[in-house]
């Protein structure tokens, strides 16, 4: 094993190939996350399916008779819930730990998006737990499942790219200057609420010609959740395409920032 | 002074740096808001000071070495071992090195309170870089050595802090190192266990493993190292055999 500082790959590459050997490590984190996070409560992993519920019903009953026009209310915002719940909290999270982790990142070699990759990973597993109270309440509020829904783990790459691009660009932000971690929160409330989450799609569609929608990437990955859960159709080539170049798109462009920033880390916090 | 061979060193170096520096950035007042930041960028108002952690340091060390490093407080012997175990990558300069080296880890960092003991093994060792399969075949060694017996299904948050140095100490040298860093860390638990800790250090040296001491203790290094470096702000003063090197030291210090 030689290790020559004068003899690199470029940084992007040198990291998959670093994470991949670190690939136990990259198991470990994630189920630290998971099990640390319900280790201490009587319910355990059934608050991950209690939140969003909890959630949903607030919404329901606070914005029912404002949206009254919208059919199935409870199971649009639920489908919208889940999807902002796993983008916002793994990205913010992913930011937290390299924050918090930088003191082991000042010790010892460690491949840098080992603690982003990890945290967005368990939401991913988070996610995927909250999809069975959101089939329960399909079920009882009588929108089917269509065979549309057997998408779904097509999607779920598409959520994995873009909250991970996502995360990594927050991260270098946060390890410069500290207190974007007190910013982000603010931009996630502003973000959410010019997301169609909780209020109905028409009513994004009227402002400036649904220009509002087209310039938020996030629109892209909720409506194509949406479209197979919700809606229940199998969507245009265009809609795949449209979302797949937006969170690749993301994703590439926070690899590549992160990892060019990542040799000057250590010199940092 | 700048060599631009990138050649490999010869078959018994273990540890070659050649005209590594390494600088930090001040900024001349200390912007702390991201705000902050792009006033200032848009004004025009940013400038930084540079600070020499390391200044042109060229080092060989030979397999199998004991090697002393000295200097006072601050200057440099830490970022010189961050160089050397691949934390800190510099700007300018090369780093070479051969084989598996002793980590830096504070004993215990990483640990995570509410897990086990098991699963803390697991997650230390992989964060120092071992696979799944490594820490199985260490498992019961590292269990025994650390002396924790039935508490290793206990959250750590049960733990003493010298059952956690322990623990830390046993995961961190469970693997024979190719290269032992001693940054006089060997200040764990009761006399017994730190006897054992040095028994396991010797039989690290004695196996052929290069070893870079740093150290205040001069006496230490006069008695133990063959060649040594002295490092002051960043720069190095002196390096040559032990004996030298110490005395050297030894009257620096005592004129201050």
């Amino acid at each position: 094993m030689i290790y020559d500082s004068a003899k690199r790959k470029h940084p992007a590459i040198e990291e998959l190939i670093t994470l991949y050997r670190y690939r136990d490590l990259i198991y470990q984190l994630v189920r630290r996350d998971i099990v640390a996070r319900y280790k201490r409560s009587v319910l355990g992993v059934a608050w991950t399916m209690l939140n969003p519920l909890g959630t949903m019903i607030i919404m329901v009953v606070v914005f029912s008779q404002v949206f009254a026009m919208t059919e199935n209310y409870a199971a649009y915002v639920l489908t919208g819930i889940i999807v902002w719940t796993m983008f916002s909290q793994s990205t913010s999270i992913a930011m937290d730990s390299m924050v918090r982790g930088s003191h082991l990142f000042q010790q010892i070699y460690l491949p840098r998006t080992s603690f982003v990759l990890s945290t967005v990973l368990a939401g991913m597993v988070n996610f995927v737990l909250s999809l069975v109270p959101m089939a329960l309440v399909l079920a009882v509020t009588r929108v089917p499942l269509s065979p549309a829904a057997l998408l779904l783990p097509v999607f779920m790459i598409f959520l994995f790219a873009f909250s991970m691009g996502v995360a990594l660009l927050l991260s270098t932000l946060a390890v410069f200057f500290p207190d974007v971690a007190d910013l982000y929160p603010v931009v996630l409330m502003a973000w959410m609420y010019l997301s169609p989450i909780i209020m109905p799609l028409e009513f994004y569609r009227q402002i400036l010609n649904g220009l509002l929608l087209y310039i938020n990437p996030f629109y892209y990955v909720l409506n194509l959740f949406r479209i197979l859960i919700f809606d229940g159709f199998i969507p245009h080539w265009r809609t795949w395409g449209a979302t797949a170049l937006v969170s690749f798109g993301v994703l590439f462009i926070g690899w590549i920032v992160f990892c060019k920033k990542a040799d000057t880390f250590a010199y940092h916090v | 002074m700048f060599k631009t061979s990138h050649n490999q060193p010869d078959p018994d170096i273990a540890i070659c740096l050649e005209n590594v520096s390494i600088r930090y950035r001040l900024p001349s007042e200390t912007i702390k808001t991201f705000k902050e930041y792009m006033i200032r960028l848009a004004q025009g108002r940013i400038s930084h000071k540079a600070f020499w952690a390391l200044k042109n340091i060229d080092l060989e060390v030979r397999q199998a070495e004991i090697f002393g490093i000295l200097g006072r407080n601050g200057a440099g012997k830490s970022t010189l071992l961050k160089v050397i175990s691949k934390v800190l990558i510099p700007i300018e300069g090369r780093v070479w090195i051969k084989g598996y080296i002793s980590p830096l880890l504070q004993l215990g960092a990483g640990f995570h309170a509410e897990l086990t003991g098991l699963e803390n093994i697991y997650l230390n060792a992989t964060l120092l870089g071992h696979s799944r399969m490594e820490i199985d075949e260490r498992m019961d060694d590292i269990i025994s050595f650390a002396e924790i017996g039935d508490f290793i299904e206990a959250p750590i948050r049960t733990y003493s802090s010298g059952m956690q140095a322990r623990l830390g100490f046993s995961i961190a040298t469970a693997w024979q190192p190719d290269i032992l860093i001693l940054d006089e860390v060997l200040s764990v638990g009761d006399v017994a266990f730190q006897e054992k800790c040095f028994e396991r250090m010797e039989k690290f040296r004695d196996s052929g493993a290069t070893v870079l001491m740093v150290s205040h203790g001069i006496d230490q290094v006069r008695e133990l190292c063959q060649r040594a470096l002295w490092l002051d702000q960043g720069e190095i003063q002196l390096m040559g055999t032990a004996n030298d090197v110490c005395d050297a030291y030894q009257q620096a210090m005592s004129v201050h």
